[in-house]
């Protein structure tokens, strides 16, 4: 077979998505002196980051004077139950506090204390206030500032809207990728020193989700393909509270800066639920938590009409929650006609990130793929099962630049480019190219890929979701098996410009991977932890709490490996009694504590 | 955000779209398209329908569904707005028309080539702080909330679209337009800042066609006083800058 006409264009670093990570990595690589190709399936200044809210947290301690990144690495270790890679957590703290300083010189706005420092808010399970912000659009700033800064780096060169659909390798080294421009549908290799995968998450296989259709997990996928491993797979963040009402804004976020702000939980019965669940941190608990305390006051049919909680700022005054919270105000009213002075909220979980991804080495996102590096939410390890909010900005510009760095180096000592393997263009065209072609079609009729997608964001959803069971998990595996059976017949009317049904198909078929990954990898962790809930395993495991699941492609079909978790070492430990959530009789179980015995310390 | 066309909360009522659909070598023609109302529905939504159930080619761009990335810029009824923020239900009864915006060259459907916008960006001189200006920063509150009006902007380019210096007199080649007069007035009321993009503005930028309409303000779902608080002070530095021999006073004054 030969391969399909196609552009090809060459760089030392490819750089797949232009969110946070990806621009980030990008500016590391091109001031490294490399020439960087970033690729992006929207737009620039569009990418998943253009949505964070609440904040970058940061142990800056400009409100706080307790703060310091000993804290944030203890919060960040407890709230992932431990299951962190403790090296990342540690890298991660310590710079996320540069990376903020730098955001600010390259011209980012920030809200300021009374002496003109950065000001910082509350977040859940953060010790102090730690969220470095600009009212409720931080993401927006973020991705405003790095868009900047990149298009003015000499050496890096965007290609906006392209879909790269997979990994080419020369060997056991990746050598480029493949991909089509949306807009003409023409096919296009990039040919590269190495690859930095910044492809975000994977919300897109859920039905209520904040993510947008960028979030289809490609990244994950395509390096699963290429044979890296994907790590904590099971752990997905359900974000406690999404709009849920009208239907069409279902899912939407509601930043946790409003609980940040002050605002407090209801059920329908008129009590604040969340003194119950978590005395200590009430509203202000980790998002599992939380999400969970909502799920279980709806069941117990105390739900508001639209089946959530209500969330109410009106006790902060008007004024304040159109200077903190403008965005929310403006979304309620304009999506919902709620006016959040007067009125409260309704409320609910939606799938909002995504923990594990792509394994990668700390100091350089190196994945197990030679000339592979991730970072930002494509990658895992930093967040182990839970990610405290506001960490993930901090996360893509700590490992993007990292990433960027180790990768432009990886590309300069290859010396020169690697060749293109023709048959494996020619293979991924033809694959790409199978649901346009109608001559396939014989007795049986197509399959529509938004159908195929709506049942597999029913199967995740309902089975694979909030909470989870050995039998509701086989069921969405189950699902998933058939669902991919029929992806193989897939079809879609028009031709290879712009085509959203096209675009879509590839689509599906990542999604189907990324979530047997999930499902797999959640059947195998038989305990309830962090994001991870199970009816039928409701307690901690102390094994478990020393493993980390990492799927990985075996031929044509998944495993799951267990891979030991590097115990903390000595001297961070007693970092951990830093976090003011930090409570010897309630230590997520592992490492820390010995099997059957009470913790050490005592209560 | 369901973003996936899938309906509860059915009104019982019928939404007929008519969406322009075409490429670059042909007419566009007119599709119509029934689609079942729903409490709250967005424009967005109604398109989302169509997609996957009606006609899965239909091109349009979205990302956020929730006002904040600025993809999904169309012209409703006539009106440039965004197509995730626009509610059937605060539409005129009747069919809905959906065009793209006029002033871009076309793609595809309501995708239209916005690659212009990008290539002003990259011509005016980005921010740049003085090198010896050590962090951290102090900055007021005041300053921040003074520059965090222009920072708002989710670049939906719809104030590009509705501006008649490039809709009608397609002066895109000598026009930045408002959504970069709002880019250079942040980076210049930036109380970091040390270049000065003034006569750039004038000259390559081409302040002076603006005659103050106002339509990219009214348009601006971002809220942004487009031409009050940027286009405005910018034509009075450039005037200043113009008269006054004192150049720098003006920067002084503007700057605080
Ligand atoms: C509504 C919302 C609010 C949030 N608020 C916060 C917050 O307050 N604080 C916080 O820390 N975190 C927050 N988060 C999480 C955070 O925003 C994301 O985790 C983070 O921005 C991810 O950044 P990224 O660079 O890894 O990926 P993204 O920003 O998702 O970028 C991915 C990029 O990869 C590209 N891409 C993907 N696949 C392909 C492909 N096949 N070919 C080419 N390009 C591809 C995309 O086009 C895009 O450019 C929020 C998330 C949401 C959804
Ligand atoms: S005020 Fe100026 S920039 Fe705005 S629409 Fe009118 S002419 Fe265009
Ligand atoms: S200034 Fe307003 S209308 Fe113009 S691009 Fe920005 S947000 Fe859109
Ligand atoms: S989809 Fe983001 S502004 Fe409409």
């Amino acid at each position: 077979m030969t391969a399909e006409p196609y552009d090809t264009i060459d760089c030392d670093v490819l750089v797949v998505g232009a969110g946070g990570a990806g621009m980030r990595a990008a500016i590391a690589a091109a001031e490294a002196g490399c020439r960087v190709a970033v690729v992006t399936k929207s737009l620039l200044g569009k990418a998943h980051t253009v949505m964070a809210e609440g904040g970058i947290a940061a142990g800056l301690g400009n409100v706080d004077a307790e703060d310091g990144w000993e804290v944030h690495f203890a919060d960040t270790m407890l709230g992932g139950q431990l299951l962190n890679n403790w090296r990342m957590v540690e890298l991660f703290a310590r710079e996320v506090i540069d990376r903020v300083l730098e955001l600010e010189r390259w011209g980012g706005l920030f809200d300021r204390t009374d002496d003109g420092l950065i000001m910082q808010r509350a977040f859940g399970a953060h010790s102090w206030k730690r969220l470095c912000h600009v009212g409720d659009r931080t993401g927006l700033e973020l991705i405003r500032t790095c868009q900047d800064k990149l298009v003015h780096t000499q050496g890096a060169d965007v290609y906006m809207e392209y879909t790269l659909t997979s990994l080419l390798k020369d060997g056991d080294t990746v050598a480029g990728a493949v991909g089509y421009n949306r807009n003409d549908g023409g096919f296009v290799v990039f040919r590269a020193g190495a690859v930095v995968l910044g492809s975000g998450g994977w919300g897109r296989m859920y039905r209520t989700t904040s993510n947008s259709w960028e979030s289809t997990g490609d990244g994950a996928a395509l390096a699963y393909a290429a044979g890296a491993d994907l790590l904590d797979m099971e752990f997905v963040q359900f974000h406690p509270t999404g709009m849920i009402w009208p239907p069409g804004a279902r899912g939407i976020l509601v930043t946790e800066a409003v609980r940040g702000e002050g605002g407090y939980l209801y059920n329908s019965e008129g009590k604040r639920f969340m003194l119950e669940y978590d005395p200590a941190k009430k509203e202000l608990s980790s998002r599992d938590v939380v999400a969970r305390a909502i799920y279980k006051e709806v069941q117990a049919g105390r739900s508001t009409p639209h089946g959530g909680a209500y969330l109410d700022v009106r006790h902060l005054g008007a004024e304040r929650i159109k200077q903190k919270l403008p965005s929310m105000f403006e979304q309620f009213h304009a999506l919902a006609s709620v006016d959040i002075t007067r009125q409260p909220m309704e409320v609910g979980p939606t799938i909002h990130y995504t923990m594990g991804g792509v394994r990668v080495e700390a100091e350089t996102g190196a994945t197990t793929v030679p000339g592979l590096y991730a970072g930002g939410e494509a990658a895992g390890g930093l967040h182990g099962a839970n990610r405290l909010g506001g960490n993930s900005l901090g996360d893509i510009l700590v490992f993007g630049r990292r990433a960027g760095e180790a990768a432009a180096e990886f590309a300069r000592g290859q010396g020169a480019r690697r060749g293109i393997d023709e048959r494996q263009v020619a293979d991924e065209q033809a694959s790409l190219l199978r649901p346009l072609d109608g001559s396939q079609d014989g007795a049986t009729p197509g399959e529509n890929p938004y159908k195929l997608h709506e049942e597999l964001q029913a199967a995740m959803q309902d089975d694979a979701g909030i909470g989870r069971s050995e039998e509701s998990l086989q069921r969405s595996l189950a699902a998933i098996g058939e669902l991919g059976e029929r992806s193989r017949r897939m079809r879609v009317s028009g031709g290879r410009a712009l085509n959203p049904g096209w675009h879509t198909c590839r689509d599906v078929e990542n999604m189907l991977t990324v979530s047997e990954a999930i499902v797999r990898s959640a059947l195998e962790r038989r305990e309830s932890r962090g994001s991870q809930w199970r009816f039928d395993y409701t307690e901690q495991d102390v094994e478990l709490g020393k493993v980390n699941f990492v799927a990985r492609r075996d031929g044509d079909t998944m495993t799951v490996a267990r891979v030991p978790l590097d115990p903390l070492p000595e001297r961070l430990r007693p970092l951990l009694e830093k976090s003011r959530f930090y409570d010897p009789a309630k230590l997520p179980k592992g490492h820390l504590t010995p099997m059957g015995a009470a913790p050490k310390e005592g209560a | 955000m369901s973003g996936n066309g899938t309906l509860d909360g059915l009104t019982g009522e019928t939404v007929t779209l008519r969406v322009l659909k075409g490429t670059p070598g042909s007419t566009p023609v007119e599709a119509t398209y029934e689609v079942p109302g729903v409490t709250g529905m967005v424009v967005l939504d109604a398109v989302h329908y169509v997609q996957h159930n009606l006609d899965t080619d239909l091109a349009c761009r979205w990302n956020c569904k929730a006002a904040k990335c600025g993809s999904c810029s169309a012209e409703v009824n006539g009106r440039p707005v965004l197509l995730c923020k626009t509610r059937v239900d605060d539409l005129p009864a009747g069919p809905i028309t959906v065009h793209p915006l006029k002033t871009f060259p076309l793609i595809k459907d309501l995708v239209t080539d916005v690659s212009r916008n990008y290539e002003v960006n990259k011509e005016i001189p980005p921010f740049t702080a003085a090198p010896d200006d050590g962090s951290p920063w102090r900055i007021q509150q005041v300053d921040i909330d003074r520059l965090y009006e222009h920072r708002r902007c989710i670049e939906c380019f719809l104030c590009q679209d509705v501006c008649h210096i490039m809709r009608t007199h397609n002066y895109a080649d000598r026009f930045y337009g408002p959504r970069f007069f709002v880019r250079v007035a942040s980076l210049e009321m930036h109380p970091k800042d040390v270049l000065d993009r003034t006569e750039l503005t004038r000259d390559k930028g081409g302040l002076g066609y603006c005659n103050i309409t106002k339509c990219c303000t009214e348009v601006c779902p971002e809220h942004i006083h487009i031409t009050d608080n940027a286009i405005i002070p910018m034509k009075e530095r450039v005037a200043d800058r113009h008269w006054d021999p004192l150049r720098f006073l003006g920067r002084l004054m503007w700057r605080r």
